[in-house]
């Protein structure tokens, strides 16, 4: 079964509540979550993907500094074999409030399958999540999140 | 009377130790060269013969005898796994707990030239990991069928994705290879679980190893050959830090142990960070650690030694008149029998080790590293915090042997703790002036109690 991401907040950010709450939302769906926590490099996301065989990386940034964190992710996903993998991203992406179109298109271009703008629920990026793996979620056989 | 032999097959010595348990005394300790490379029994005897003299007659009878062994190069292994600083550290790791000599690792998928190195390093037993359990299988079941394919006539201890086990039980038994499979030594991500790949070394080690080395000769007159000398020093260790049935250790400890090839650090210590507020990073640190400095020794090692350290990190200890320092480690490099006589001998090689012991300690403690954020300061900690260690204990020919332990030993405190090295602070400075610890590991496994008091009364404190 395709169910196994890797989950953290990247780069110096240190919100951890999102970050638990998503663990619980993605477990209780019947992902197998492996939570990195915060202040988590991109390495670590990496190798974590590695390791485990994941089928999605599932970063978080909260702080403003998301843009610089998340730079080269993509690139350095190719470099470990991980070329299917799927990378979203959501949070509070941008300092202050900009226009989400250009946010989403600037995270899209660094190569981020799907792009969450802040007050996302996780049962938005769960759905889109079953969609884009192939699953059903019916068949993970956990409690529906809503 | 009744008494114990110890004996540890070393790679330059074979020592003898003759203990008596009921009142907790060491009667003897005799030593000579180690003959492996010819016939085993030669040196035994003649170390023997020598511990018999040392007796001065006492009428000894040797009830019990156990051994250890680094001879011939040691436990050799080579570690395999998928990311260098996951599931290939975590093998390395529990392989140095175990007291083996890692002389080679591999990451990701092994290339054929890669199988080549691993033939030309002739290890006893690959290590062969990667994969949390239930993570990626591919990368483990290629290396094992290159290692089915290439070396089968190495023995291969499997400790990775436990949800391989079928297809690589398969491969091995086809290739009709000596295989043993055991939990996977990172079981989950960034969860180090390295006691069973150390149990299962050490017995692969006892059951196998030990016939290739010519040591089974030996068994005869010693008993079982129990395990390798480095996880005899680490059990010694243990025992003394945590102490045993009835009676107590010494809390938190170190062990640096110098040698001719490399210079071995123990640490018996949780290391959690000392303050709040430091984050911990990278994977967990075993309690028990061993870290193995091949480029830092007494002799085979010493140019290394001066390429690592350089002439002032070296200068600062050796104060005596003839300053060509790189010449001088490399002739010691070239006769690793060499023993200091001059007074300019011994003070050298009090400066070696002491510049060894400092760089090998500075290695195995943790680093401490600032980072900026838009809060402020934080701190990130990598490895064992060992400031708040109780007691560092040393060991090795040029400290048991050499003129100024002390000054050896206290180097290691005057180490990088500038750049973040968290050394042990205020250790009481220890010597094992009748160099026993070896010894007494092995002795612990049957008789633990003694074996800590025997400890407890022979090691040296030194102001
Ligand atoms: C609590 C808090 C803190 C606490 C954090 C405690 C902790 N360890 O968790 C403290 C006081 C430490 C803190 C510090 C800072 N904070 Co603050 N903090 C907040 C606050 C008030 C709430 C965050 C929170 O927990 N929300 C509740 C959780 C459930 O929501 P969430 O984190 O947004 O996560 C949800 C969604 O975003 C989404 N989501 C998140 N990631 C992803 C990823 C994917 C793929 C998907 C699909 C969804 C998704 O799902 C989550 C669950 O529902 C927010 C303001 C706010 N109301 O959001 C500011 C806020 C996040 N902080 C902010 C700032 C600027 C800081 C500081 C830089 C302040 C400073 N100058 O000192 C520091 C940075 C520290 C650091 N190094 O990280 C700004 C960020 C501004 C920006 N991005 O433009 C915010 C938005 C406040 C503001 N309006 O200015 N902060």
């Amino acid at each position: 079964m395709r169910n196994t991401i890797v989950l953290g907040v990247i780069g110096s950010d240190c919100h951890a509540v999102g970050n638990k709450i998503l663990d619980y939302a993605f477990s209780s769906a019947g992902f197998k979550v492996i939570n990195i926590g915060v202040l988590s490099s991109q390495e670590d996301f990496i190798n974590a993907a590695v390791e485990t065989d994941a089928d999605a990386i599932l970063v978080s940034s909260l702080y403003g500094h998301g843009e610089i964190d998340c730079r080269g992710f993509r690139e350095k996903c190719e470099e470990e074999g991980l070329s299917e993998i799927l990378l979203y991203v959501g949070g509070n992406l941008v300092v202050g409030k900009q226009e989400w179109k250009t946010v989403e298109n600037l995270y899209k271009k660094m190569g981020f399958n799907r792009v969450y703008p802040p007050g996302t629920t996780p049962v938005a990026a769960i759905t889109d999540l079953a969609r884009d793996l192939k699953i059903d979620l019916s068949k993970l056989g956990k409690v529906k999140v809503s | 009377m009744e008494a114990v032999l110890l004996v540890d097959f070393g790679s330059t010595y074979t020592k003898l130790t003759a203990v008596d348990i009921k009142n907790e005394e060491i009667l003897a300790t005799a030593k000579s060269p180690s003959t492996v490379e010819t016939d085993i029994m030669i040196g035994l005897q003649k170390a023997y013969s020598s511990l018999k003299e040392r007796l001065k007659g006492i009428p000894v009878e040797f009830a019990e005898k156990y051994a250890c062994s680094s001879a011939a190069g040691g436990l050799k292994i080579v570690a395999l796994g998928l990311v260098p600083e996951l599931t290939v550290e975590a093998a390395a790791r529990a392989a140095l707990g175990a007291g083996a000599r890692i002389v080679g690792t591999y990451n990701h998928e092994i290339e054929m030239y890669e199988v080549e190195e691993i033939v030309a390093k002739k290890p006893d037993i690959i290590l062969l990991a990667g994969g949390t359990d239930g993570g990626n299988k591919s990368c483990i079941i290629h290396n094992a069928k290159m290692l089915a394919e290439h070396l089968s006539d190495i023995s291969v201890i499997a400790a990775g994705n436990s949800k391989a086990r079928e297809e690589l039980e398969k491969l091995f038994s086809d290739h009709k290879m000596c295989y043993r499979f055991t939990e996977n030594v990172m079981p989950r991500l960034n969860i180090l679980n390295v006691e069973p790949v150390r149990q299962t070394i050490r017995k692969l080690f006892i059951e196998r190893i030990v016939l290739a080395r010519g040591l089974k000769r030996a068994e005869k007159y010693v008993g079982k050959v129990l395990m390798p000398t480095p996880a005899a020093v680490m059990q010694a260790a243990a025992i003394l830090a945590d102490g045993t049935e009835g009676e107590d250790g010494y809390g938190e400890l170190m062990v640096v142990d110098i040698g001719g090839a490399t210079t071995d650090v123990h640490s018996i210590a949780a290391g959690e960070p000392l303050e709040a507020g430091i984050n911990w990073y990278g994977l967990p640190e075993p309690y028990a650690k061993r870290t193995v400095e091949g480029d830092l020794g007494m002799r085979v090692s010493a140019y290394s030694l001066w390429q690592t350290a350089g002439y002032q990190r070296i200068r600062k200890y050796y104060t005596g008149s003839n300053s060509d320092i790189e010449q001088k480690c490399l002739s010691l490099s070239e006769q690793i029998d060499k023993i200091p006589v001059t007074d300019d001998d011994f003070e050298f090689d009090a400066a070696l080790g002491a510049v060894a012991v400092q760089m090998a300690v500075e290695r195995h403690a943790g680093v401490l590293e600032k980072h900026y954020t838009p809060t402020g300061l934080v701190y990130a900690l990598q490895g064992k915090d060992l400031r708040g260690v109780s007691c560092l204990i040393g060991t090795g020919g040029v400290l048991v042997k050499g003129r100024d332990p002390q000054r050896i030993l206290q180097a290691t405190l005057e180490g990088g703790f500038g750049e973040g090295r968290l050394i042990p602070q205020k250790p009481q400075l220890m010597l094992d002036s009748s160099y026993i610890l070896s010894a007494m590991g092995l002795l612990s496994n049957v008789y633990p109690v003694q074996a800590l008091r025997i400890m407890k009364k022979y090691l040296k404190r030194i102001v």
